[in-house]
């Protein structure tokens, strides 16, 4: 058998597809802080906790309502998102002139919330949601035994970061909010009603992350520590990508997930290290991050 | 006077201190004890202890009849949040502050950290839910009882019964901390002495780690037949629920969870779970006494069934209570003199039947290996287990001889 530094070939090529998935939700839950830091200035530190809310969304959708997996990929992220709409219009707006940390403090204190909230109902082992069968069951691919479902995560993750990227960037709607964030005076004075459209792209920032709770639930246990596990991972892509860069967010996301997947096979005890390695060593080379511009 | 909020509160704070100090002639107001349950409240191991702990805690106060005694016994708790170094902190504070008995305490880290507070202060310490061998062996102390199970126990009897049934080639997945590394090496033991081979070992960051698939894929690759999961609480869900999806156990292998609660099979669900093998010196419905104790308590933790660390809050603090009562309460300010007592009589609680403390600390009872129940045959909430082996208490723990612990005198 071929091997590379002492490992079998197949493993390594194992272990790529591996990193692309879990780059997968690194990359979705990096696009929406990207998107909300890069037009509204706000650090959310409820992301992670807003995840955690759409895995359970799903769950409870199929529990109370007999919903499935299907119906929740659309629901889920549209209940979350009016959650975050209700945040927002409440809470997030009254602090858009206060200094940045204000928001960090705000949006940390909501996951806090969320999170103590979701223990004491569902207890801290959580619950379990299983992938619809059209999507259960597992492909021999030669070299690794992939389930059907985490192909179907790339392939989502990959569509709606596509998608997402195309809507900010391409679009006459995308074109609008990246001048609204620049200048909202001048954009008010052309009719377009500003708070209005931060609202939403709050909204769909918050709708993104829990679409991928909806993504994870089959994969992870349900539990209220979900969103917390990961957004530290999360925030240390959005730096190396560069803050408020989409595309940065996206590569980035993908890239780390793929680094994570390598150092699980060559050193284990290193791979909740490595992404902030890299991070480290990405400040230093270039302190914006590697496709972002210093303000 | 003007009544404003802030004075009727300050009035009602006041009195509610009143209340507090022992200034009214009290029942027996020397009869007073506290009790600090230390443990995880938020993390990955709050529901294998946390608030269900508590509810066992009080259970027994009930059952001992504490109040119709003239015992005035409060209950504090405290979220040790999987840190040593808080879990010490907050040992030192409440040894400093008059607590008499700290129990529970799940994580090893934690757990041996207080073990030697409870130590420097002759304070008395019940560890009922940490795997560590070690508060019984080289860690042991006069202060110290180990309730409930440990790491020999869970790798001889999960591990043993494995390989009986032909599982020869071991692939580890470890939690790297003191509990996983000695769960892995105990069980890597008995593995070999049977005749069995260790494949491949990977030893993932806790408590940060989520996926596995990783490590699941190294084992595959590993050509292994067992897959060794040396770890605990969530970790041991989200190993178990990726296991599935990987298709491990389709492709021949088995799967060796090492320390499973009935809180984890809770969450992993049946249709994932049925069919594996698993250890607890305790179940709900084993028999007619842990099923009274279960619908004694089940008011107090009516989400949460109570599962062996639980169980052991329950046994751990009325032995404690009837010792004291031997002993006296102002004897029992001494943690020694307090475990010495408990020592020398038998114990006998509706939760793990009559049972015995050894000269190490380490409480004598039997281990049960379980079988998961497949989803049709379980027909009441929380009806998981069915009993496949009973290991005797002599035979489930480590012969004291090769403990090293320095109590024992040779």
């Amino acid at each position: 058998m071929l091997m590379i530094f002492g490992k079998p070939l197949p493993l390594l090529f194992g272990q790529l597809l591996l990193g692309i998935i879990n780059g997968s939700f690194y990359a979705m839950l990096s696009m929406g802080l990207a998107i909300i830091f890069g037009l509204l200035r706000i650090i959310n530190f409820a992301h992670g906790a807003l995840f955690m809310v759409g895995a359970f969304v799903t769950w409870g959708l199929l529990t109370y309502l007999s919903l499935d997996f299907w119906w929740a990929l659309f629901l889920a992220p549209v209940i979350v998102g009016a959650f975050g709409l209700l945040l927002e219009r409440t809470l997030i707006r009254r602090i858009y002139k206060l200094d940045i940390l204000y928001g960090l403090l705000l949006t940390f204190g909501l996951a806090l919330i969320l999170q103590g909230g979701f223990t004491n109902y569902f207890g801290s082992s959580g619950v379990s949601y299983n992938a619809p069968d059209a999507l259960s069951g597992v492909v021999n691919l030669g070299f690794m035994y992939l389930p059907v479902y985490r192909g179907f995560v790339i392939f989502a993750a990959i569509l709606v970061c596509g998608a997402t990227w195309f809507l900010i960037e391409k679009t006459r709607l995308g074109a609008l909010l990246r001048a609204a964030t620049a200048n909202p005076g001048l954009v008010q004075s052309f009719g377009v009603n500003v708070p209005r459209l931060i609202a939403l792209t709050f909204a769909f920032g918050v709708g993104l992350a829990g679409l991928a709770g909806v993504l994870a639930a089959p994969l992870y246990s349900v539990n209220p520590n979900m969103g917390s596990d990961l957004i530290n991972t999360v925030f240390a892509v959005v730096v190396i990508g560069g803050m408020g860069s989409i595309g940065g967010a996206i590569l980035s996301g993908f890239a780390l997930g793929i680094i994570e997947g390598f150092t699980d096979v060559f050193y284990p005890p290193g791979s909740a290290v490595v992404v902030f390695v890299v991070m480290a060593i990405v400040l230093l080379a270039r302190p914006a991050g590697l496709f972002g511009k210093l303000a | 006077m003007k009544i404003t909020r802030r004075s009727v509160l300050g009035t009602a704070a006041a009195a509610a201190a009143a209340g507090a100090l022992p200034s009214q002639p009290a029942r027996a107001a020397n009869k007073k004890l506290t009790i600090g349950v230390c443990s995880d409240f938020s993390g990955p191991y709050s529901d294998i202890g946390g608030e269900t702990s508590v509810a066992c805690v009080r259970q027994a106060l009930q059952d001992f009849g504490a109040a119709n005694k003239g015992y005035d016994i409060t209950v504090i708790q405290g979220d040790h949040q999987n840190k040593p170094d808080v879990g010490a902190g907050l040992a030192r504070q409440w040894f400093d502050n008059g607590v008499d008995l700290l129990i529970d305490v799940p994580n090893s880290a934690v757990a041996l950290a207080i073990a030697g507070v409870a130590a420097e202060k002759n304070k008395t310490y019940i560890n009922s839910n940490a795997g560590t061998t070690l508060l019984t062996g080289a860690k042991c102390n006069a202060q110290t009882i180990h309730w409930t199970y440990d790491t020999y126990m869970l790798a001889h009897s999960t591990g043993g019964a494995m390989v009986a049934a032909g599982g020869k080639k071991w692939f580890f997945i470890t939690a790297n901390y003191a509990f996983g590394q000695l769960l892995r090496d105990q069980t890597s033991a008995v593995v070999k002495a049977a005749g069995g081979t260790v494949v491949g070992d990977v030893d993932y960051p806790f408590p940060q780690t989520t996926d596995f698939s990783s490590y699941l894929v190294q084992a595959q690759s590993a050509g292994a037949n067992v897959l060794g999961l040396a770890n605990a609480g969530k970790d041991t869900v989200n190993s178990i629920k990726q296991a599935h999806q990987f298709g491990i156990t389709q492709s021949g292998m088995t799967i060796a969870g090492l320390l499973i609660f009935l809180n984890d099979i809770h969450g992993i669900g049946l249709e994932t779970a049925q069919g594996l093998v698993l250890t607890e010196s305790f179940y709900w419905n084993l028999n007619e006494r842990t099923r009274a104790f279960t619908k004694r308590v089940l008011p107090k933790t009516p989400a949460n069934y109570p599962s062996m660390g639980h169980a052991g809050c329950y046994s751990g603090t009325m032995h404690f209570l009837k010792a004291v009562d031997k002993i006296g309460v102002d004897a029992a300010a001494s943690g020694a003199a307090v475990v010495t007592q408990m020592k020398s009589m038998p114990t006998d609680d509706d939760a793990f039947g009559h049972c015995s403390i050894r000269e190490d600390g380490r409480f004598m009872c039997p281990s049960f290996l379980f079988r998961v129940k497949k989803p049709g045959q379980s027909s009441i909430p929380w009806d998981y287990y069915d009993l496949v082996h009973t290991t005797p208490a002599d035979q489930t723990f480590q012969p004291m001889a090769t403990e090293g612990c320095p109590l024992v005198k040779a």
